[in-house]
C-alpha cells in the first residue's frame, strides 16, 4: 500500500491490465503524443497526464495516437471491442463527445441487445468531467445523465483515488461498454492505494461517512465537497451521512434506500444542471421507494440551467459549492 | 493587387497588435492573471491578417481554439478582448466565454470555438444566410490541420459544394493538431487535396508571407462573390509555442523550434516593404510603439477590472429552474 494520486491510480489499473491482458489497447488523441514530430514520443501521455509511461512500456501497436477524429476513435473502438479486443477510448474532455456521440449511444451501447446478446462490446470510453478549471462552457461539462440514460452504458464515476483504480479493473474486465468519467480536479488527490490489483463491483455505493440526521448522496467529483460540508455541520450537531454511488449505471439504489430510511432527510449534490439530473433522478426514486422514510423534502443542489461560465467567480457560483450544499442540508433539517 | 501605404500600415498594425497581445497574454499567464489556458496565435499573424484583409465588418469568420489573431485580423476590441481573456466584467463576452469563446457579432467575429471542427458547419451555415439574402458577402471557416480530420469539416466542405455557397475555408496548417505532427495525422499529407476532392478550388499558401495569403484570399473572394461556392486555402505557417502556454514541448527538439522561430511573417513583411521603399523603417517603428502602449493599456485595465456581477450567472438563459 502507498500513497497514490488519483491520476496514477488510473494509470496503475491500465497499466497492470494492460501487462495481463494482451486485448487491452488504447486509442484517442495524444495518448502518447508527438507521433511525427522532430522530438521524443510518448513524451504526453495524454492531456492531464494520466498515460504516463504506458507508450513507453506498451509501444505504439497498444498505445495509439489518433488523429483528431473523435467519431472515428469511438467508432473504432466499438468495433474493435466487437471483434475481439478491449479497447480504451479516450475523449479527453467529455465535452466533445458531441462529436461521436452516436458512435456511442447507437453503435457501441446497442449491439448486446440489438445483436440478440450474441456480441460482446468490452470497451471503455475514458473522458475528464467538471468545472472548476476556468476553461469555459465547452471543456468543463460533465455530461453523465446524459449517458446514464442510454441503456447499454455502464457510467463510472470514481471520486478517489481508491475507487478510481478498483472501478478501472472491474471495467477492463466486464464485457459491456463503460463510460469512465474522471474528475479532472481531483487528479492530484491522494490516498492509500494498494499496488496489487482489485476489483469494485459497479452497482455498490460506498457510504463515505456516516451519519444519523441526514444522508448526502453526491456524484463525482461532488463527493468531498459533500464530505467537507458534513464535517463542518457535525459541529452544530447534525450528523450527516455521505453516500457516494461510485456508478450512475447500475445504480446501487438499497444503500440510498437504506440510508435515507436511517436519516429521514435527504439532499443531492449533482455538478450538472437541475433539470434530468443524477439529482432528480435519484430524488424520483427515493420519492417513489422510500417515501414513508422522508421526514423532509428532498433538496438537489446543483448548478444552474446554463452552460458552464467562464469568468472565475461566476464559475465558482456555478458549481455546487459549500455554502450552497451547508444551506440546503440547514434547510431540510430545519424542515417542521 | 497593389496596396495603398494606408492599406499596409494597417496590415502590419494588426500583425504587430496580434504579436503584442500574445506576448502580452504569455506573460500575464505566467503572472496568474488568466485564468485556465490559453492558446496562442504567435508565428501565424499572416494568415488571419491575409485572410480577414479585404474583408468587411458584415463579411463572418469563424474561428478555433486559437483564435485571439482571428479576433484581431477581424477588428475586435483589444481592451475587450483583454477583459474577456482575464474573465472580467466589459469583456466582449461578459467574461462568460474566455479564451476559447471570444465573439464579437458586430464585427462579423462568430467566436473562437473550443471543439476542433466546430467552426466549419456554422461557417457553411453563415455563407448559406448570404447567399440565401444575396448580400454579396463571404464566411471564413479558419481550422488547423487537426480539424482538417473531423467529419465535421467533411461535412461541412461537401455541403458547401453542394449548396454552392460562399464560404471560405482557410486550413492553417502549422504543423501540429495540439502535440501530434500533422506528417502523422494527416492521411495522404495535403488538405488542399481534400478540398478538392469535394471540387471546389484550393490552394496551398506560403503562410509566412502576408502578401502570398492576401492575393491567394482576393482569389478566394472573387470565386465567392462571383457565385461559385466555396474554395479553400491550406495555409502553412509555423506555431512558434506549444498547443497551449506552458506546453514543454519535449516532443519537437530545439532545432526545430528554432527553425520555425526563424518563419517569422513580421521581419519578412518588414523586409519587403521597406526593400520596395513602400513604408519607411520608421513609419512600422512608429505603429509598434503605438500598439506595445496600447496592449499595455488594455492589460492593465484588465487586471485592474472588476469580475462580472454573480447577477449575471443566470442571465441570457431563456428560463431559469
Amino acid at each position: 500500500m502507498t500513497k497514490k494520486s488519483y491520476r496514477t491510480a488510473v494509470n496503475d489499473a491500465l497499466r497492470s491490465e494492460m501487462r495481463r491482458n494482451p486485448d487491452i489497447i488504447i486509442l484517442g488523441e495524444d495518448v502518447a503524443g508527438g507521433q511525427g514530430a522532430s522530438g521524443e514520443v510518448g513524451v504526453v501521455g495524454s492531456v492531464f497526464g494520466v498515460l504516463g509511461g504506458l507508450y513507453k512500456e506498451f509501444g505504439p501497436t497498444r498505445v495509439i495516437d489518433t488523429p483528431i477524429s473523435e467519431s472515428a476513435i469511438v467508432g473504432a473502438a466499438a468495433g474493435a471491442a466487437l471483434t475481439g479486443l478491449r479497447p480504451v477510448a479516450e475523449i479527453m474532455f467529455v465535452d466533445f463527445v458531441g462529436v461521436c456521440f452516436d458512435q456511442i449511444y447507437n453503435q457501441a451501447a446497442k449491439f448486446r441487445y440489438m445483436f440478440g446478446g450474441k456480441a460482446k462490446t468490452p470497451m471503455i470510453i475514458r473522458a475528464t468531467i467538471g468545472a472548476g478549471f476556468r476553461a469555459g462552457a465547452q471543456h468543463s461539462q460533465s455530461m453523465h445523465p446524459l449517458f446514464t440514460m442510454v441503456p447499454g452504458l455502464k457510467v463510472v464515476m470514481p471520486s478517489n483515488a481508491y475507487d478510481a483504480k478498483g472501478l478501472m479493473i472491474e471495467a477492463l474486465r466486464g464485457d459491456d461498454p463503460v463510460i469512465y468519467l474522471e474528475a479532472k480536479t481531483l487528479y492530484d488527490t491522494e490516498m492509500e492505494v494498494p499496488d496489487e490489483a482489485y476489483r469494485i463491483p459497479f452497482g455498490e455505493a460506498n457510504v463515505v461517512r456516516e451519519g444519523k440526521d441526514i444522508t448526502l448522496v453526491a456524484f463525482g467529483p461532488m463527493v468531498p465537497r459533500a464530505l467537507a460540508v458534513a464535517e463542518a455541520v457535525a459541529k452544530d450537531g447534525i450528523s450527516a451521512e455521505v453516500v457516494d454511488p461510485r456508478t450512475t449505471s447500475p445504480l446501487d439504489e438499497d444503500t440510498i434506500l437504506e440510508s435515507v430510511e436511517k436519516t429521514g432527510r435527504l439532499v443531492l449534490v449533482d455538478e450538472s444542471p437541475p433539470r434530468c439530473s443524477l439529482a432528480s433522478d435519484v430524488a424520483a426514486i427515493v420519492a417513489d421507494k422510500g417515501f414513508k422514510s422522508l421526514k423532509a423534502p428532498i433538496k438537489a443542489v446543483t448548478c444552474p440551467h446554463t452552460p458552464v461560465p467562464f469568468a472565475p467567480v461566476l464559475e465558482d457560483e456555478y458549481m455546487p459549492n459549500p455554502r450552497r450544499i451547508e444551506a440546503a442540508v440547514r434547510a431540510v433539517m430545519k424542515f417542521g | 493587387m497593389q496596396l495603398s501605404r494606408e492599406e499596409l500600415k494597417k496590415a502590419y498594425r494588426r500583425m504587430f497588435t496580434i504579436r503584442a497581445f500574445e506576448e502580452r497574454v504569455e506573460k500575464e499567464f505566467a503572472a496568474g492573471n488568466i485564468p485556465g489556458f490559453a492558446h496562442v496565435y504567435l508565428g501565424q499573424e499572416a494568415s488571419g491578417v491575409g485572410v480577414c484583409h479585404d474583408l468587411t465588418d458584415e463579411d463572418l469568420i469563424g474561428s478555433t481554439h486559437r483564435g485571439h489573431g482571428h479576433c484581431i485580423a477581424k477588428g475586435c476590441d483589444v481592451k475587450g478582448m483583454m477583459l474577456e481573456i482575464m474573465g472580467k466584467a466589459g469583456g466582449l463576452c461578459g467574461g462568460k466565454g474566455g479564451s476559447m469563446h471570444i465573439a464579437d457579432l458586430s464585427k462579423g467575429m462568430l467566436g473562437a470555438n473550443a471543439i476542433v471542427g466546430g467552426a466549419p458547419p456554422i461557417a457553411v451555415g453563415a455563407a448559406l444566410t448570404q447567399k440565401y439574402k444575396k448580400t454579396g458577402r463571404v464566411s471564413v471557416a479558419f481550422s488547423g490541420d487537426g480539424a482538417s480530420n473531423q467529419g465535421t469539416v467533411f461535412e461541412a466542405m461537401n455541403m458547401a459544394v453542394v449548396l454552392k455557397v460562399p464560404a471560405i475555408f482557410a486550413f492553417e496548417n502549422n504543423g501540429y493538431g495540439e502535440h501530434t505532427a500533422a506528417s502523422y495525422s494527416v492521411g495522404g499529407g495535403s488538405i488542399a487535396d481534400r478540398a478538392r476532392s469535394f471540387g471546389m478550388p484550393a490552394e496551398v499558401v506560403d503562410g509566412v508571407d502576408f502578401f502570398a495569403v492576401h492575393e491567394a484570399m482576393g482569389r478566394a473572394l472573387e470565386h465567392c462573390r462571383a457565385g461559385n461556392g466555396p474554395y479553400a486555402l491550406e495555409i502553412r505557417c509555423f506555431r512558434f509555442l506549444g498547443h497551449f502556454v506552458g506546453d514543454p514541448q519535449a516532443y519537437r527538439t530545439a532545432d526545430e523550434l528554432k527553425e520555425a522561430r526563424a518563419q517569422d511573417p513580421l521581419p519578412l513583411f518588414r523586409k519587403k516593404v521597406t526593400e520596395a521603399k513602400l513604408l519607411e523603417g520608421s513609419e512600422l517603428d512608429e505603429i509598434e510603439k503605438e500598439i506595445l502602449a496600447e496592449v499595455d493599456g488594455a492589460a492593465q485595465a484588465a487586471i485592474a477590472a472588476m469580475p462580472p456581477d454573480l447577477s449575471t450567472l443566470e442571465t441570457d438563459v431563456y428560463v431559469r429552474y
